[in-house]
């Protein structure tokens, strides 16, 4: 993994997190924001998978450091959380590995085709329990300050 | 103690029997008068409770309304109507909002409850605004007629971006998409032409076409052609990546993510109602796909 290749990742993870926050019509404000936390999230997920770490725990961790950073910004510019969520995660759904599983459906190689499947599905948990992981640490964390 | 308490009734007495004979027009009291004041104060008083607790429902539904057709999870509605309702004294109220359509209820029978939801878009900024007015109202800076003319003046406004802009963002998000999938920079523009079309087609078709899953069918297979007919002519290098980069623009994020925020927050039915909606619209893009790839 070269410095380029890395920058290349940082500047189109940016751009894409924060056009589909403009797509969702996301405030202006928000927009530098939700590509920042998308542009995080992807490099996390990115250097851990060039790592040699599975690409399942990698999408998990990921999708910790979203939901932490979404948690963070929905504080400073007092905004429900939905609105830095939806860009964040967006890198990080499996939209590369859905389709070779529909394409080797087409192609009638159903073990290979299944065999996607099932990660897509590991992986769509993965960003389930991710999200779901920073919402519990954020309650502990509100239950004990008060 | 007595005295002062014959005098009490007797004054109650003559009072009624006043009223009795104010129908006739003819006052014979001089606590008439006082009586009637009390009375009239006590009823409107009473009609301004019952207006008062009408138009708190109406703006708690209202915002809950605007929420929903903005795409809101549901439980963050049914947060914020409750809210808006205990910031104006409704202490009592009970929201229950689904994708299509919400009840609310209070103690008062007389106050509508349900609405329902026909249309929903995406629109992550009106949801802010609700937000923000819940914020102020919670604060106590609105008043109910205020906060209501304020939702009603929202749901009017159309904040949207310019058509172009959101093209440009579709574009720019699938040749981004397509590199960071593990494209080469070959096709960052073949992606960007083909997402740009695929969306173009999406919002053509989605005024045409009142169902929504068409729409998106109808789009991936554009996308499809285009890249295809990018690599055919030697524009584009790799087919899969062009049209994995190009078709996330027509990914159902927001439902995806909300089905699993509604889900962990306990509201099953909304959960899994949403989730079915995303795994439609996924299938349809995966067929538009598929159609084209057939013919390969």
């Amino acid at each position: 993994m070269s410095t380029v290749e890395l920058a290349a990742q940082m500047i189109t993870s940016f751009l894409g997190a924060a056009g589909f926050a403009l797509l969702f019509n996301a405030p202006k404000r928000t927009l530098i924001p939700c590509g920042l936390i998308g542009m995080f999230g992807w490099v996390l997920y990115y250097v851990l998978a060039e790592h040699g770490i599975d690409i399942v725990p990698a999408t998990v961790l990921a999708a910790i450091l979203v939901a932490v950073l979404t948690q963070i910004c929905a504080k400073v510019y007092k905004t429900p959380i939905i609105i830095f969520i939806v860009g964040g995660i967006i890198p990080l759904v499996p939209g590369g590995m859905a389709y070779n599983a529909m394409r080797h459906f087409v192609e009638n190689d159903y073990n290979i085709a299944i065999e996607y499947s099932v990660k897509v599905m590991l992986l769509s948990g993965g960003i389930g329990f991710g999200l779901m992981f920073s919402e519990i640490i954020n309650q502990i964390i509100k239950r004990s300050w008060k | 103690m007595t005295n002062v308490l014959l005098a009490r009734i007797n004054q109650a007495f003559t009072g009624c029997l006043s009223l009795a004979t104010i129908a006739g027009g003819s006052v014979t009291s001089p606590y008439t008068g006082n009586i009637l004041a009390i009375m009239k104060k006590v009823m409107t008083k009473v009609g301004e409770q019952m207006e008062d607790r009408q138009l708190i429902a109406k703006t708690c539904i209202l915002a809950g309304k605007i929420m929903l057709e903005s795409g809101a999870e549901t439980y963050r509605v049914e947060d914020t109507m409750n809210r808006i309702a205990a910031a104006y004294g409704l202490h009592d109220a009970q929201s229950y909002a689904t994708p299509t359509g919400i009840h609310f209820a209070t103690e008062s029978a007389s106050i509508p409850g349900f609405v329902r939801i026909s249309k929903r878009t995406t629109d992550l900024e009106k949801i802010a605004d609700v937000n923000s007015i819940s914020r102020a109202i919670a604060a106590g800076q609105h008043t109910v007629a205020d906060a209501h003319s304020l939702l009603l003046n929202l749901r009017q406004v159309n904040q949207m971006y310019p058509v172009w802009l959101q093209l440009a963002a579709a574009a720019v998000a699938s040749g981004s998409f397509t590199i960071m999938f593990g494209g080469v920079w070959m096709d960052f523009l073949p992606a960007l032409l083909a997402g740009g079309g695929g969306f173009a087609t999406m919002l053509v078709m989605e005024r045409f076409l009142q169902i929504r899953f068409m729409a998106e069918f109808i789009a991936s297979l554009v996308i499809g052609l285009l890249a295809l007919f990018f690599v055919y002519i030697g524009f584009g290098m790799v087919l899969d990546k062009i049209i994995i980069g190009a078709v996330m623009p027509l990914v159902p994020g927001l439902p995806i993510t909300n089905a699993v925020r509604d889900l962990m927050a306990g509201h099953l039915v909304a959960g899994v109602s949403k989730g079915v909606e995303a795994l439609l619209t996924a299938c349809a893009i995966g067929a538009g796909v598929a159609t084209v790839l057939t013919f390969l």
